[in-house]
Formats: C-alpha cells, sequence, structure tokens
C-alpha cells in the first residue's frame, strides 16, 4: 500500500491492517490540521510531496523500526488540501506487549517528520499565506 | 548537432515560487557536481534566494554536495521537510 495518498486517512484502516493473532497491542497516531499556528488562525493547508523519494525514505523508516523492535507497521500521509480537523498522517505499530508498540509508533513519527519530503504550506483566515519550516 | 549534455532539475514548495518553475533542464555544469548544479541555479532569475548549500536528492536519493552528477540525473532541491 502506497505511503502517500489524496484520499481521506482512515485509522481503523491502519489498525485492521496490523492487527494479527499475536499482538497484544497496537499503538496510533493520528495528526490532525489544527486551526491556529503561533497565535494565528489557520483556514487549511496544502501538503506535497517529492513522490518517489518520500515513498522510499519511508520505506527505510519502516525497516529500522521494524529491525529494532518485534512489531508489524503502517504509515499514511495525506497530500493536497486539508481542513481543519483533517487527518494528516497516521500511523500504528502492533505488538506481542505495549512497550514495542508504543516505542516503535513513536519512531515512526518522529523520522517521518525529520526525513520525508513532504511539505506544507498554511493559508490562514486573514488572507496570509506561509511554508511551514521547522526550526 | 548533438544535444548539449544536460539534467533535469526538480523545484519543490518554496523552492519551486522561488523560480516560478517546479522543473528546469540545466546544461550540465562545470564542476559536474551537485555544489556545481546549485551554484548554476543561484544565478538564474530568483535562485539568489536559494541557500549556500541547499538538501538536494539525486535520481531520489540524498546526495552530498561534493557528489558527482551526470547528463540524464534527476537533482530534486529540498526546503525544510515539514510533513505530519
Amino acid at each position: 500500500m502506497a505511503f502517500l495518498t489524496e484520499l481521506p486517512l482512515q485509522l481503523d484502516a491502519l489498525v485492521a491492517e496490523v492487527a494479527a493473532p499475536e499482538c497484544g497491542g497496537i499503538a496510533t497516531f493520528l495528526g490532525l490540521v489544527r486551526n491556529h499556528q503561533e497565535g494565528r488562525a489557520v483556514e487549511r493547508l496544502e501538503y506535497s510531496a517529492y513522490h518517489p523519494m518520500a515513498e522510499g525514505e519511508c520505506a527505510t523508516i519502516v525497516a529500522e523500526a521494524m529491525a529494532q523492535w518485534p512489531v508489524r507497521v503502517a504509515v499514511r500521509h495525506r497530500v493536497g488540501t486539508l481542513l481543519i480537523g483533517d487527518a494528516a498522517v497516521a500511523v500504528a505499530a502492533a505488538s506481542a506487549h505495549r512497550a514495542a508498540a508504543f516505542e516503535a509508533c513513536r519512531y515512526l513519527i518522529e523520522e517521518l517528520k525529520r526525513r520525508v519530503p513532504i511539505w506544507k504550506k498554511e493559508f490562514f483566515l486573514d488572507g496570509s499565506v506561509d511554508w511551514v519550516e521547522p526550526r | 548537432m548533438p544535444d548539449t549534455p544536460s539534467l533535469t532539475v526538480l523545484l519543490f514548495a518554496r523552492y519551486a515560487e522561488l523560480f516560478g518553475a517546479a522543473e528546469l533542464r540545466l546544461a550540465l555544469p562545470q564542476p559536474a557536481t551537485v555544489a556545481g548544479v546549485v551554484e548554476a541555479l543561484r544565478i538564474l532569475p530568483g535562485g539568489a534566494a536559494l541557500p549556500l548549500n541547499p538538501l538536494v536528492a539525486v535520481n531520489a536519493r540524498q546526495a552530498r554536495s561534493d557528489q558527482p552528477v551526470s547528463a540524464g540525473d534527476e537533482l530534486a532541491l529540498l526546503p525544510p521537510m515539514a510533513g505530519g
């Protein structure tokens, strides 16, 4: 399944994908579009990506997580225009016990934000526009 | 007449806006390295605002500034990543 999608994210689909009889826990993370950024009211975000590199980098991060913890994982990121409350990113990690599931889930979202070539443009209610750049 | 050796440069997000294009074709620069391509881009209209050492991928893999490039390569200039 491709990492990037233009369709709405369904967390229950990711949960179903990683669930297995030997797994006693599933940790999930859902990243949402929030209505403010540094005190300014946000109207919407536009996500874009360098698709082939994003898919490759995501596969690398998934492989790293599976090498570190005994987990089954699923990761999706949405591209295109997203409104307040829409899910931009979803991660699920399933394992026999909760510790590995939590740790792998955290690893996946942190590495994804740092390494995967995805960008977002913020459109504010006052009409101004900004590229989001991490500090 | 033979084609001039060239490569493709993909521009994303803020960088695409600087150049007013998502994709450029560039003659293979001298030196034929990532840094040589960045230098060639910086003298194009809009290019002066590029960082001296931006993140670059060659054929979808992150590359160092001294990495050689060849005709037909696809370079991508990557602004700071902001997924999630």
